[in-house]
């Protein structure tokens, strides 16, 4: 067990140096010069231009460039936004608790949902509620977040006046305004998910009802109940909990359009605004930082099927 | 709760809204805090390295200015109390005395020397193209500067009327170096507070400001909220006090009692640039012959596109100074649509029919909305307009190329016409993306450059209209923009000027 962590772990560090050179090259095809962004409407003076340029390091070949970043990044620097010029590891930190506060939320929404009404459509198979909880389902893989987004805040902001609009407030500087604040968003997002994670868990769990076990658990005179959530449910949560962890990395990774019509600072937002501006620290820093947050979830999904499942437990 | 039922039930009440405003829990708010949208975030709060529009509406606040402008775009003093030519080339600036800088230090003829040779040394510094004309900046007394010149510059003063006239504490910029834009310590009505990317600037009145009793507002917030509905959604709410809204948003603030609108027309306008010299795209019948252009704007009605586009809130243009500007010139108006001329310049030219031209357009709904306008008009005359919509960091880097036959322009203005015109127009111009040359043109905006007489100067740029524009047709300009401020009932003394800029002195909040 220790020995399969070590590895999984020492896994991580390629998969990370591998993504960085894709994100370095990938970030040259992108059309449009860095120099001449920044610079804006004042990119009238050639000499400014040349001067951007040799600071940024934009005059010298992709593989100097490159290298001259892994250097700082090793040694814990992540360097500077090209744009505010704010440190990009400051900015990550910054930006991480919201987006985490706002991922967990929607998944915890996404979960209450998705993982019920997978369960009552299952056990109610071909029925008037197994219709209804797809028929949910499908309008939320269906239903565009912006638009969702919009309605909400037309109702709950502009209409009843009962939440803010948009924006954000942190958790810890007042509990009560920070669950105003993000749970529309929550919700939207949570909303999307819980539609795929229901139609997962109504396949698992029309799987797993149909095993023997679960005809021997209804033989022993087990209820119903103790059948479905016992027997059956354990066993079908197996490739629901792989599921949920990659969703909850997208989550992590930063919901764009949701982050930009709600107005969250979360990475998002972060990354969207730093490709449109060519602020490549950023984009880097961010995409590296993503990356080792779904490579870390992919290992506790791993850690928690054994929990689930003890036949994995063995070596 | 499920979640058609709550989107059906959104969408419901959003058709009834006619502007019904409850003032909930989450929206109450301190008295005198101001809460300001804005259309992006800021980037760096340095007015040596700053560059965006937004950011000049929180330096608003933050730094005074040696000038600033006033509703007929005339110069007035902010940090300076006046200025005088000494010769062509020698400008001698009075200061305001008493004027300390947030840290407590004195505002002096020492600091604006140091603040003018920041702009002009620092390291991509964006200030050095709009003041390097100056040759030597000299102390005469702690309130007296003098300024000479390389060359004699009549738009050289309302340069000092923006990011380039503001002056900084020399001690908190020495001690700071590139740092200084994480927290500016200016001489404005307010202080820097706070900064989160992306989701606010903090402000705090200045108790020392040189003229605070015009002052009224304790703190203010700048918060950059991207999608135009979801600000004005937040202005509907009263989570914000003043945002820019969208021409399509303007009946719904209108008609809600609680919101009150400012219009004002700004400085700059929206083009067409032709491609007529830069690279192998200029070599088309298109770009050689000004007869095809000329029978492509003549097939462009600008009314029309105003109204079909903006609800009629744009000002149609030809020129690129607006109507409030003194250099403004009055007769050279847009021609009207002539489809039956342009057909005529077309065969004229023996051109092939439908001339293929393409449009670059950068990603806006708007800006695409009025392409697909303009594809129609000129369609009726023999043209095909091919759209290509383009994210605008790619546009610009293609215009700048030249891989691009026209492409749909915007320039944010400035209160002097040679910032609306030398560096397009000037064959030596740096935003020329079209590479026109033409000496006489070239001359006349020198001239137009040196001359400090209005009348004349108008004169001059009248000439350069009629050969750079309706001559040699090397740009079409379209109309000037409407800015258009939605903003609460409580906020008053408000007042809009051309530049777009929100000044808080005056402000009052009931």
């Amino acid at each position: 067990m220790g020995i399969w962590l070590l590895r999984r772990l020492g896994q991580i560090v390629p998969t990370l140096l591998i993504l960085s050179v894709l994100i370095f090259g990938l970030q040259q095809l992108m059309p449009g010069d860095p120099a001449l962004i920044l610079a804006g409407e004042e990119r009238g003076d050639p000499q400014v231009l040349a001067e951007i340029r040799a600071e940024l390091m934009l005059d010298r070949p992709l593989w100097q460039q490159y290298l001259a970043w892994l250097g700082r990044v090793l040694t814990g620097d992540f360097g500077f936004s090209w744009r505010i010029r704010m440190p990009v590891a400051q900015l990550i930190l910054e930006k991480l608790p919201v987006t985490l506060q706002l991922g967990l939320m929607a998944f915890v929404i996404a979960v209450l949902i998705g993982v019920p009404l997978g369960i009552v459509s299952a056990v109610w198979k071909d029925k008037p509620v197994d219709w209804a909880a797809n028929g949910v389902a499908l309008a939320g893989i269906s239903t565009p977040n912006f638009w969702l987004g919009i309605m909400l805040i037309l109702l709950f902001s502009v209409q009843l006046g009962w939440l803010p609009p948009s924006g954000y407030v942190s958790i810890f500087e007042d509990p009560w305004q920070s669950l105003a604040t993000t749970i529309m968003p929550a919700f939207v997002l949570g909303n999307s998910i819980a539609g795929v994670l229901m139609r997962h868990t109504r396949a698992a769990m029309l799987t797993a009802l149909s095993q023997d076990y679960v005809r021997t658990a209804r033989a022993k005179g087990l209820t119903e109940r103790m059948v479905v959530v016992k027997h059956a449910l354990r066993n079908a949560l197996i490739p629901v909990v792989t599921l949920g962890t990659i969703e909850l990395g997208r989550l992590l990774a930063g919901a764009v359009l949701t982050e930009q019509i709600f107005t969250i600072p979360g990475f998002g937002k972060l990354i969207v605004d730093a490709v449109f501006n060519r602020d490549y620290p950023v984009v880097q820093g961010v995409v590296m930082a993503t990356a080792l947050i779904f490579v870390l979830l992919s290992l506790l999904a791993d850690l928690l099927y054994m929990a689930i499942n003890p036949r994995l437990r063995a070596p | 709760m499920s979640r058609p039922f709550l989107a059906a039930l959104a969408l419901g009440l959003s058709f009834v809204s006619g502007g019904l405003i409850s003032g909930g829990v989450a929206t109450a708010q301190p008295a005198s805090q101001l809460r300001i949208g804005l259309r992006e975030d800021p980037d760096i709060m340095d007015p040596t390295l700053a560059r965006t529009f937004v950011g000049r509406i929180v330096f608003a606040s933050l730094c005074d200015k040696l000038f600033d402008i006033n509703e007929k775009l005339e110069i007035v003093p902010q940090l300076a109390t006046g200025y005088s030519w000494e010769d062509p080339k020698t400008l001698r600036i009075t200061l305001r005395p008493g004027v300390k800088f947030h840290d407590g230090e004195p505002m002096d003829a020492e600091a604006v020397r140091y603040s003018l040779n920041r702009h002009l040394t620092m390291q991509g510094s964006f200030r050095r193209s709009e003041i390097g004309t100056i040759d030597a900046i000299e102390v005469v007394d702690p309130l007296t500067v003098r300024i000479r010149l390389k060359t004699p510059s009549s738009p050289f003063v309302s340069q000092l009327t923006d990011r380039a006239g503001m002056i900084v504490s020399p001690k908190a910029a020495e001690a700071a170096g590139r740092e200084f834009g994480a927290r500016p310590i200016c001489a404005g009505p307010y202080r820097f507070v706070e900064r989160v990317a992306q989701d606010r600037i903090v402000v705090e009145k200045f108790a020392d400001y040189w003229d605070a009793g015009r002052i009224h507002i304790n703190r203010i917030s700048y918060l950059p909220i991207p999608d135009s509905s979801v600000r004005v959604a937040n202005l509907q709410s009263g989570a914000l006090d003043i945002v820019e809204i969208a021409p399509s948003d303007l009946p719904a603030v209108k008609s809600n009692r609680r919101l009150r609108t400012a219009l004002r027309e700004d400085l700059g306008y929206q083009s067409i640039i032709y491609n007529v010299g830069n690279g192998p795209r200029a070599d088309t019948p298109f770009g050689r012959d000004p007869r095809v252009r000329t029978a492509f704007e003549l097939a462009i009605d600008r009314d029309a596109l105003n109204q079909v586009v903006f609800e009629g809130l744009m000002v149609p243009t030809a020129q690129p100074v607006p109507p409030g500007s003194p250099f403004h010139d009055p007769s050279y108006k847009p021609e009207p649509r002539d489809v039956a001329r342009a057909q005529a310049l077309l065969k004229q030219a023996g051109v092939t029919l439908p001339v293929v031209v393409e449009m670059t357009v950068p990603t806006n709904p708007e800006l695409r909305q009025a392409a697909e306008v303009i594809q129609a008009m000129v369609k009726e005359a023999g043209f095909e307009l091919r759209i290509a919509t383009m994210e605008f960091a790619s546009s610009l880097q293609a215009a700048q190329r030249g891989e691009f036959q026209t492409y749909l322009s915007a320039w944010s203005g400035r209160p002097d016409p040679d910032g609306n015109t030398w560096a397009f127009l000037h064959s030596r111009g740096a935003q020329n993306d079209g590479k026109s040359a033409n000496p006489e043109v070239d001359r006349l905006l020198d001239a137009a450059r040196e001359e400090t007489d209005t009348a004349k100067r108008r004169a001059l740029y009248a000439q350069v209209w009629a050969i750079a524009l309706r001559q040699d047709r090397v740009r079409a300009y379209l109309w000037h923009r409407e800015i258009i401020m939605g903003y609460a009932a409580r906020v008053t003394d408000f007042s809009l000027l051309p530049d777009g800029i929100i000044r808080p002195q005056g402000i009052r909040l009931n």
